[in-house]
């Protein structure tokens, strides 16, 4: 009996298995069930809802200013991105102009968020393809931004900074001279995160040419961030729609045309550089001007519908608010990056292997509790 | 050919972070930034503007300033702020006042938005810089701001 009809008698059946909503390597509550055969991959089911708060249905109950802190528990990496996005919109609605003080230390702020998101995504990434060393050496670097939070907003994940018409207080003395440490810090830091895991043949060879993601299914999953920028869909909305400050900042957008874990993974490092790039140009001449543009203590949008979005760390926030004139809104809305980019994840985990999963999902960097809401 | 300058290049890549590694090993004693707590308790200081819990300071003659608006329970997104009031007859021109009889905070229910300190008219409550928050029994987190025979300062109304 020759090996090919040996194996044409072993009959292989496919099974489930899951995999979360507690599996270390899902970054949070997320299942999927897979559908494997052996050790390939057949199908991927997300299951949501393990953390699912029904903040849009909170945000009907609440005041517009209320409703900022709950989305700092949405994106909780990019909670001041969020926390502007509905400022933003709000701000829309009631036509108010921020002062350019504000405007830039929102910025600055983004980017100061974007990175920490990055470096808590680049050492956990490392750990799920076993390189432990990088989840310390990423947390040793985000805890000076944390500190840089801590003693300008007073948190140091959940800011709630932005309140609607500007900024709660003003920045402390020493925001301007930490974040200038930091950065002079951070600049030394980057190539050695290269040095350490970027060149290591383990991790190369794990995430070159795995979970290929085409322009075309980038454009069609409606995938969103340095996901879509990695398969070289230009969909940066700091570049394309600019809000607060990104008008008068020369930024690269790093786009990639491989499409594969690595290239999600290279976008994001350089983008590390694009942000330091980005808040140099902004840190040391920020603009006198009033940090809270009056706005009345019952804020009442006028009848209309508004909508805004922004480049978090993961991809494009949408919100949108529909009003019918009260102090509540009668239906909010948002399009988080996590829930369109996990949508792909089966498309391009088909006849894999559960290992390259686990790399294709570390690329994709999500976090539940933006997908589940 | 290619085999053997597949393993070299390899080993080189991981020698390189070897390197990364091995450099902090040297250097343990000065890169590191572990904090030793709770040793480090007496020299630990947290930022002024730290969102611990919220406080009612009081003065030397155990006055505060809330005057009982309730700008901050109305602020509060979650019901953490109740505000239980009556109202005081003024002994000298005789009208009634406002005034709390309990400022309640649920600690256990505050999600340190820092709504309520914004809305407060007289910086009656402010934040403080606690975090040691864990207690055995979940009752003994709703806490009654003002002290006992507290009364506010006067002309903090007007």
């Amino acid at each position: 009996m020759t090996d090919q009809q040996a194996q044409n008698k072993i009959k292989t059946e496919e099974y489930f298995i899951n995999m979360g909503p507690q599996h270390p390597a899902a970054h949070g509550v997320l299942r999927l069930i897979l559908t494997i055969d052996g050790e390939i991959i057949k199908n991927v089911e997300p299951d949501l809802g393990y953390i699912h708060r029904s903040i849009e249905k909170m945000c009907e109950r609440d005041s517009y200013q209320q409703i900022v802190h709950l989305t700092d528990r949405m994106d909780y990496l990019s909670s001041h991105i969020n926390n502007e996005a509905v400022c933003l919109t709000v701000e829309k609605g009631l036509e108010i102009e921020v002062s350019d003080r504000v405007k830039v230390i929102r910025t600055i702020i983004d980017e100061l968020t974007r990175i920490a998101s990055h470096c808590l995504w680049w050492g956990v990434m490392g750990m799920d393809l076993g390189a432990l060393t990088s989840y310390f050496y990423a947390f040793r670097d985000r805890e000076m931004i944390n500190d840089i939070f801590e003693e300008t907003c007073g948190a140091r994940l959940t800011m709630n900074y932005n309140v609607p018409g500007g900024l709660m207080f003003d920045i402390h003395p020493n925001f301007v001279k930490r974040t200038k440490d930091f950065i002079t810090h951070f600049k030394t830091k980057i190539p050695e995160y290269d040095r350490l895991l970027t060149g290591n043949v383990i991790f190369q060879k794990r995430t070159k040419g795995v979970g290929i993601l085409t322009k075309e299914d980038a454009i069609s999953f409606g995938v969103s961030g340095p996901t879509a920028r990695a398969s070289g869909f230009s969909s940066d909305v700091r570049k394309h729609h600019p809000y607060s400050a990104y008008d008068r900042v020369n930024f690269k957008e790093i786009l990639f045309t491989e499409g594969d874990t690595f290239a999600r993974y290279q976008v994001r490092m350089m983008e590390l550089w694009e942000s330091i790039s980005i808040i140099e140009q902004l840190i040391d001449n920020i603009p006198e001007g009033e940090t809270k543009a009056a706005t009345k203590a019952v804020i009442k949008l006028p009848k209309g519908e508004f909508y805004q979005r922004v480049e978090t760390a993961r991809g494009e926030l949408g919100v949108y608010i529909n009003s019918t004139g009260n102090k509540n809104p009668y239906r909010v809305k948002f399009r988080s990056p996590g829930f369109s980019n996990l949508s792909v994840l089966n498309h391009i985990s088909k006849d894999v292997l559960i290992g390259d999963l686990v790399a294709t999902m570390a690329s994709f960097d999500f976090v539940i509790p933006d997908i589940d809401r | 050919m290619s085999y053997f300058s597949d393993i070299y290049k390899g080993i080189k890549t991981l020698l390189t972070g070897m390197s990364v590694t091995g450099g902090y090993f040297i250097r343990a004693r000065k890169g590191a930034i572990t904090q030793q707590y709770p040793d480090n308790r007496e020299t630990l200081k947290m930022f002024d503007r730290f969102r611990g819990e919220v406080v009612m300071p009081h003065d030397a003659d155990n006055r505060h300033y809330c005057t009982g608006c309730q700008s901050c329970e109305i602020a509060c997104p979650n019901g953490s702020i109740e505000i239980i009031w009556d109202r005081a007859v003024d002994p000298e021109t005789g009208k009634k006042k406002k005034k709390i009889d309990k400022h309640i905070y649920h600690l256990s229910m505050c999600t340190m938005c820092g709504l309520c300190i914004e809305a407060c008219p007289t910086d009656a409550i402010v934040w403080a810089p606690n975090f040691e928050n864990s207690v055995y029994d979940r009752s003994a987190l709703t806490k009654v701001l003002n002290q006992p025979g507290s009364s506010v300062l006067d002309g903090i109304e007007d």
